[in-house]
């Protein structure tokens, strides 16, 4: 993408006015997606984002400036407003030694979606709009997306770094809208996966729009969902987001450091049930949050979180783990090269346990089962965390009733995770998630078994 | 690029990619540029310092009764050239429909705003870093029980955007913004709560740091002994912040892009009784009080005020140029973009709810039985704007015969819009006007079901 000379050069020339440590993130990007609303395809949209990104770090500032010019001299005048920003420290001239680091891809892309022919994009929108309406008159309108993208990125820094990525991904998604005598109600469901256009190969998207206006059509019947704490079973594949929240961002080492955790100062001790087993891995071949290389040139990296109940170490970037002296691992990430990277996690997931998924609902007296989660929202200080049921029912006499409407749930993380008293066999990943922090989103996914809290407080209206 | 220079320049790489239009066809350009400055300050440093240009340009071709759509993020005309060649392909697969077509100058003259204030571009990087580092000090200085600081910023844009089309639409306009925030920790008996405190303006001069800093201390502290609160059905108080971003979701349920596709609960309800008498909303973008005002809308027509809601009647619905031509009516000049990167969709971009003759505090003393609810969470999670259901996660200060008690949080509060709006029962005298599309007013609303312990 860009010559390691140059590459060299810009980075002396960021070192310059002082600073131990410089960085360029080269990225780019192209993206397309088409959209049908309305029985007609609306339009198909595609874009190219290209620049690189600069820092330098003196001490505990660091200065940043990005760029869409990415000629040497247009990189120079970056690299030396980051320098400037930065501010202080010793200057002089630094010759920096580029080695090429390699590490393994995740899984390989058979068709590169730029390939595709677009009338082939368009026919997959219009069969399953076909499909979503074949469910019946009640189906007022549906909308559907497919969107693709291709990230090229080349990261290089002032300890000799040079690594590269090819990330490409592929997503799919449905909502439909139903409406009937108790008013309008929606469904959605979205698949995606880090790979080519091969995705279409293994996803029925009749059948995955067929679904979407069947969970439109069953919330028709929803009923209001209760209010209250009590029992709540999340369904295998429904949506890791519950752990997301619950610790997944209090075990960011930038939160942590900064006091903002619930989490600080816990490593080595007992925060969950022992049924409870949290990884964030960024290895997991085609899951929407993998990768070869984080943005800071890692190679992305398994992360076993809480092992049996026990916190075992959180998650970092470079910056934070220098700090606190600790291995990289892997979650320093980007939303593009307009922004610094920070702390992010990957795929989040909660490992299978032993108990049968079926004897698990039929053990719960009355509660609520949630087949699948919206999103979610965590307050990491206070460890209060809310999650969204897009599709639940009622628990009763143990088992699954009556449809409830949707609403938040909401708990604390470090309560939440010792209420777990059962942990089903049948692990499955979720749909591909967006996270927000700081005002970047990232691509992550998350996972999670059939699995018991005691005790969540369901957010309804019914008393 | 900046000052007028900067519109000029924008505007001729508008007219130049107007100017590629072929027979048959419709061209469209939005051309943005900004300059953002983000400063991260940490126990008295500089933690992060960001300083950059920020440009793109988004392209719409319709051609044949088809809508295609491109991007790129540099001018250079070679680019502007492909993106346009990118925009008339994709236009090519689009299904025909006899409505699409761009916006055509419609006769509302623009209003013109004062949003851009030139000195911000010769305020000094040290003297921001200083906001930011003087904020830090206040906070840490407002309350002893303030044990650290998440986040501390003092961020500034200046940005300008064009919108020039084949159909004769070519208009400009530029803005300045600059906040300073700090979301902060207050801890006591080893518990831990948050609060946040912000001050926008158009430039520098207009933050009043120390207002900010008493805000986030306020909201932290207050929060401190917070316990579950039992589950039942409360009046509740809503905060500024909290009202406007409700407002923000009542807003997108008048989108007539949600009217005309049956995704809103209002469709069929103009001339009808939606809410209680005490509402009366607008959307009112030439409002030049409010952060998110502008002259023009994403299409380059003229804001403009449109009423809504009139004392609980519903009065009509927002457009852009396509959803007004498709319901028989016109633009009302509310075409919205996040950006470059997309078409314009419709949006209301600056609400505001006619206010009451009561503070805050006067409406507190008239409630037996509540809850002041100072932030929510979960809006994306648990808001459905298509069904009604409105559950979010929630803290705030319980209210007993009349007077704010003990602080509660780790709850939801929970109805549906269509009943809270039936259910309000006043709306406070203090109108604030936030950095978003929304004012805040203090709303009180009735029969809200709280889920607790």
């Amino acid at each position: 993408m860009l010559d390691e000379a140059v590459i060299q050069r810009v980075l002396g020339s960021a070192l310059r006015s002082g600073g131990e440590f410089a960085e360029i993130f080269v990225e780019d990007k192209r993206s397309s997606s088409a959209r049908l609303d309305d029985g007609k395809v609306e339009e198909l949209s595609s874009g190219r984002d290209r620049g690189a990104g600069i820092r330098v770090v003196v001490g505990e500032t660091t200065g940043f400036a990005h760029t869409a010019d990415l000629t040497e001299a247009g990189l120079r005048a970056a690299a030396q407003a980051a320098g400037a920003a930065a501010r202080g420290g010793r200057g002089g001239e630094r010759t920096v030694q580029l080695a090429r680091v390699v590490s393994p891809a995740p899984n390989g892309v058979t068709r590169q979606p730029g390939d595709v022919a677009k009338s082939a994009k368009v026919d997959l929108l219009m069969r399953a709009n076909e499909a979503a309406r074949s469910e019946g008159g009640a189906i007022k309108q549906v909308t559907v997306r497919c969107a693709d993208s291709r990230r090229r990125i080349l990261v290089a820094n002032s300890d000799g770094l040079l690594a590269g990525d090819d990330q490409v991904k592929t997503l799919f998604a449905v909502s439909a809208v139903a409406s009937g005598d108790t008013g309008m109600q929606t469904g959605y469901e979205s698949v995606g996966h880090t790979v080519g256009w091969e995705l279409f190969d293994r996803v029925d998207v009749e059948q995955h729009a067929r679904r979407v206006a069947r969970q439109a059509l069953t919330k028709l019947e929803a009923r209001p969902a209760p209010s209250g704490t009590m029992p709540v079973v999340i369904g295998s594949g429904g949506g890791g987001v519950l752990f997301h929240e619950a610790c997944g961002h209090g075990l960011e080492a930038d939160l942590v450091g900064k006091g903002a955790s619930v989490f600080k100062g816990r490593r080595g001790e007992l925060v969950a049930s022992p049924l409870v087993t949290i990884v964030d891995d960024g290895t997991m071949a085609e899951e929407w949050g993998c990768y070869s290389i984080d943005d800071e040139g890692s190679p992305a990296q398994r992360n076993v979180l809480i092992e049996d109940g026990v916190l075992t170490d959180y998650m970092y970037d470079f910056l934070r783990s220098r700090k606190e002296g600790r291995a990289r691992s892997g979650n320093g990430r980007r939303q593009s090269y307009q922004h610094l990277p920070m702390v992010r996690m990957t795929n989040t997931y909660l490992m299978a346990g032993a108990d049968d998924p079926a004897s698990i609902v039929a053990g719960t007296d009355r509660g609520v089962f949630v087949k699948a989660l919206g999103g979610g929202q965590v307050n990491t200080a206070t460890g209060d965390f809310v999650f969204g049921m897009t599709e639940a029912y009622l628990i009763e006499n143990g088992e699954v009733t009556e449809p409830i409407r949707e609403g938040n749930l909401i708990g604390n993380g470090p309560d939440v995770l010792t209420k777990i008293d059962a942990v089903g066999t049948d692990f499955a990943m979720g749909p591909p998630g967006t996270c927000g922090k700081d005002g970047q989103g990232v691509p992550v996914g998350d996972g999670v078994p059939t699995l018991r809290v005691t005790a969540l407080t369901v957010g309804g209206t019914a008393a | 690029m900046s000052g007028r220079d900067g519109l000029e320049a924008l505007l001729a790489i508008g007219d130049r990619v107007a100017g590629m239009v072929a027979a048959g066809e419709q061209v469209e350009a939005v051309v943005l540029h900004s300059r953002d400055t983000e400063i991260r300050v940490y126990e008295g440093e500089i933690e992060q310092l960001s300083s950059a240009e920020s440009q793109g340009v988004g392209i719409r071709v319709v051609r044949d009764h088809r809508q295609g759509f491109a991007y790129a993020g540099t001018f250079d005309d070679e680019v502007l050239v492909e993106t346009v060649a990118e925009a008339r392909d994709n236009a090519s697969f689009g299904t025909p429909d006899e409505h699409l077509g761009l916006a055509r100058p419609d006769g509302v003259a623009v209003v013109p705003l004062d949003l851009f204030r030139e000195s911000l571009g010769s305020v000094a990087t040290d003297a921001k870093v200083e906001m930011a580092l003087e904020l830090e000090r206040a906070v840490r200085g407002a309350d002893p029980r303030i044990a650290g600081i998440e986040s501390c910023d003092y961020v500034d844009s200046l940005s300008q955007g064009a919108v020039v089309s084949s159909t004769g639409v070519r208009t400009a306009s530029r803005e300045t913004a600059s906040y300073v925030m700090a979301w902060v920790l207050a801890s006591e008996a080893g518990e831990t709560q948050t609060g946040f405190g912000f001050s926008v303006g158009r430039e520098p001069s207009e933050l009043d740091v120390a207002a900010a800093a008493a805000d986030a201390a306020r909201r932290a502290t207050r929060m401190l002994g917070s316990l579950k609160p039992s589950s039942g059905r409360l009046t509740v108080v809503l905060d500024p912040w909290v009202t406007a971003q409700f407002l923000g979701i009542l807003g997108g349920t008048l989108s007539g892009e949600a009217v005309l596709k049956g995704r809103s609960m209002f469709a069929d309800r103009v001339g009808d009784h939606v809410g209680s008498g005490l509402l009366t909303l607008v959307d009112d973008p030439t409002e030049a009080k409010a952060f998110s005002a502008s002259a023009t809308d994403g299409e380059g027509l003229a804001s403009r005020r449109n009423p809504l809601i009139d004392a609980g009647l519903l009065r009509g619905f927002v457009h852009n140029s396509y959803t007004g031509r498709r319901m028989g009516t016109a633009s009302t000049g509310s075409a919205v973009r996040a950006g470059f990167k997309g078409t314009p969709g419709v949006g209301c971009r600056a609400l505001s709810l006619l206010p009451g003759t009561a503070s805050q505090a006067e409406l507190i003393a008239a409630i037996d039985q509540g809850v002041l609810v100072q932030s929510v969470s979960g809006l994306h999670s648990g808001v459905n704007p298509v069904s009604g259901d409105f559950s979010t996660g929630a803290e705030g200060i319980r209210i007993r015969g009349g007077a704010l008690a003990e602080p509660v949080r780790e709850f939801t509060i929970a109805s549906t819009i269509q009943r809270m709006l039936l259910d309000v029962q006043a709306v406070g005298s203090d109108l604030e006007w936030l950095p978003m599309n929304a004012a805040g007013v203090t709303l009180v609303v009735d029969d809200v079901t709280i889920s607790g312990a």
